[in-house]
């Protein structure tokens, strides 16, 4: 094996190393939120970002069926009291009821077509 | 991103149309306008309105929430049994880890135990026998989507699942070295995502000590498909449970602690519960009197080709195409109807990758005239389970298994 040979085969084990080992350090950068599940403007949407989003993105609103008032209200008590979200009992109020408006069983738009054959 | 960018990035976003922010989001996660929908070539309103995007590692995957991040799998991918590693689904509870550094990682094992362990990730590979196995990772939650009447919760369509040959160490080999004490009851496991808050509860999942050291199966992975695993799904390892559900799975696992005492975190004692009934389900509407911890997966069968709201021609073969698994006894036989249940014809078995691996099945079919066709499938494994034709209730949206529907039209 001549001196060229050698550094090739030296070069093609030093590559079958690299390829071999997993890097040291490993690192990745997420997105920011989804700007396609920005919630419904609706009284109480402030509430629901200042608060919601300090543990997750709106998708998690956004793509929820659309259940019962008592449901949501559910759902804003376990934050609360399961996950310790840090949420004052008029903001909870006032998310539960924007989410029962917006988010319900019954929504704002069929409320006003129900209104509209008065 | 710099923080300040992070803050006009918001405030941009936060004033623009959604046709806006696609483009500004778009360049590096967002895959073009693209939605979902029209990727999967169906007209699944569970899909409508979520947008493909590709995160670190991934491929094009269907965004359920961007934070945590839940990214589903598209269906195409379960076109064949081994699921890629970058088109493997995405589920968080907490915020994953961003960095990891192997030179500073160890796997602590501790406990109940004579000589507890830190193991390097070199440790891991050099230090015990190398054990592989393929073997399904789905989501309890997969499928919640299509509950009837409909539950909270990640509203997942079919692709929270994927199927891998996972490569690493067995547990029992490194709880063995670690001397096991007796009085061991439970083991648990922590990963490195850590609460956003100190109120939420940690993510940290147990088993028993003898579901452990009577299965061979039950792996700290540190490969997935032959690479290292995507940070995604849990580099630098990962606890690999066959035949159970994804959320014993821990992923970036480092804290492994023995216990002479049952484990009563909160992922096991108040989540992750289903009905401690023989079919685990309910009274749709009801709550259960009992609950038990999730554990083993329920038989499924997934149509893949054709897929829903595809339109065919009459008298031309089109192959009828799917998966099938369940828990590790392994898939016996699936069938197939064309006529909405009327008659049903065993399908052809693909490749036999293990009894915890997705089983590829195949029929052909030449639609006899033009019409509506509902296509189904049917698995059962080798001790009889089988999916029902109507699905079966919980108030948690876990468990599916039915025999799905396939409407395509024949023109």
């Amino acid at each position: 094996m001549n001196h060229l040979q050698r550094r090739t085969t030296y070069l093609a084990a030093v590559l079958v190393l690299a390829t071999a080992a997993v890097a040291q350090k490993t690192s990745i950068q997420l997105p920011p939120d989804n700007p396609l599940s920005q919630i419904k403007s609706g009284t109480g949407d402030d509430a629901v970002r200042k608060n919601c989003s300090i543990c997750h993105s709106t998708d998690y609103i956004v793509r929820q069926p659309h259940l019962s008032a008592p449901q949501w209200d559910g759902e804003v008590k376990k934050m609360i009291g399961v996950y310790g979200a840090p949420i004052s009992a008029a903001d909870a109020r006032t998310i539960s009821d924007y989410l029962a408006e917006n988010y319900g069983t019954v929504s704002a738009e069929s409320k006003k077509t129900e209104a509209g054959k008065h | 991103m710099s923080s300040l960018d992070r803050r006009s990035f918001l405030r941009t976003w936060g004033m623009t149309s959604a046709a806006i922010a696609t483009s500004l989001w778009g360049r590096e996660f967002l895959v073009g306008p693209k939605l979902a929908w029209a990727a999967e070539g169906s007209e699944d309103p569970l899909l409508a309105g979520r947008p493909l995007v590709r995160y670190p590692g991934k491929t094009d995957l269907i965004l359920l929430t961007s934070r945590p991040p839940q990214l589903e799998t598209p269906m195409k991918y379960f076109a064949s049994a081994i699921t890629p590693n970058e088109a493997f689904y995405v589920r968080y509870h907490i915020p994953p880890p961003t960095q990891v550094d192997l030179s500073t990682w160890r796997l602590k094992v501790t406990g109940h135990l004579d000589k507890p362990l830190e193991l390097s990730f070199d440790d891991l590979q050099s230090k015990f026998p190398r054990a592989s196995i393929v073997a399904v990772n789905q989501c309890s939650g997969n499928g919640r989507g299509y509950f009837s009447p409909r539950v909270f919760g990640g509203q997942w369509a079919n692709g929270a699942m994927g199927n891998a040959e996972w490569t690493g160490v067995r547990l029992r080999d490194v709880l063995s070295a670690a001397g096991v004490k007796p009085g061991a009851v439970d083991v648990s496991f922590n990963g490195l995502d850590q609460p956003v808050m100190p109120t939420i509860p940690d993510f940290v999942k147990s088993l028993s000590v003898s579901r452990i050291m009577d299965d061979p199966n039950v792996l700290v992975a540190y490969q997935m498909n032959g690479q290292p695993l995507p940070m995604l799904n849990g580099f630098p390892v990962r606890l690999i449970v066959p035949g159970w559900y994804a959320t014993y799975w821990v992923k970036h696992l480092s804290e492994i602690t023995v216990l002479d005492k049952e484990f009563d975190g909160f992922w096991m004692r108040k989540a992750y519960l289903i009905p401690d009934t023989p079919c685990g389900c309910v009274e749709p509407g009801s709550a259960p009197a009992h609950t038990v911890p999730i554990n083993r997966l329920d038989v499924r069968s997934l149509m893949i080709a054709p897929t829903g709201g595809e339109r065919l021609a009459a008298r031309k073969a089109v192959a009828l195409k799917g998966i099938a698994f369940d828990s590790g006894y392994g898939i016996q036989e699936v069938v197939v109807s064309t006529d909405n249940g009327a008659s049903w014809r065993p399908a052809q078995l693909g490749k036999d990758l293990g009894n915890y691996s997705f089983r590829e099945w195949s029929l052909q079919w030449t639609p006899p005239r033009m019409g509506r066709y509902s296509l189904m499938a049917r698995a059962t494994n080798r001790i009889g389970e089988s999916e029902p034709s109507e699905a079966l209730w919980n108030p948690a949206g876990y468990l599916r298994n039915v025999v799905e529907h396939v409407d395509v039209t024949v023109a």
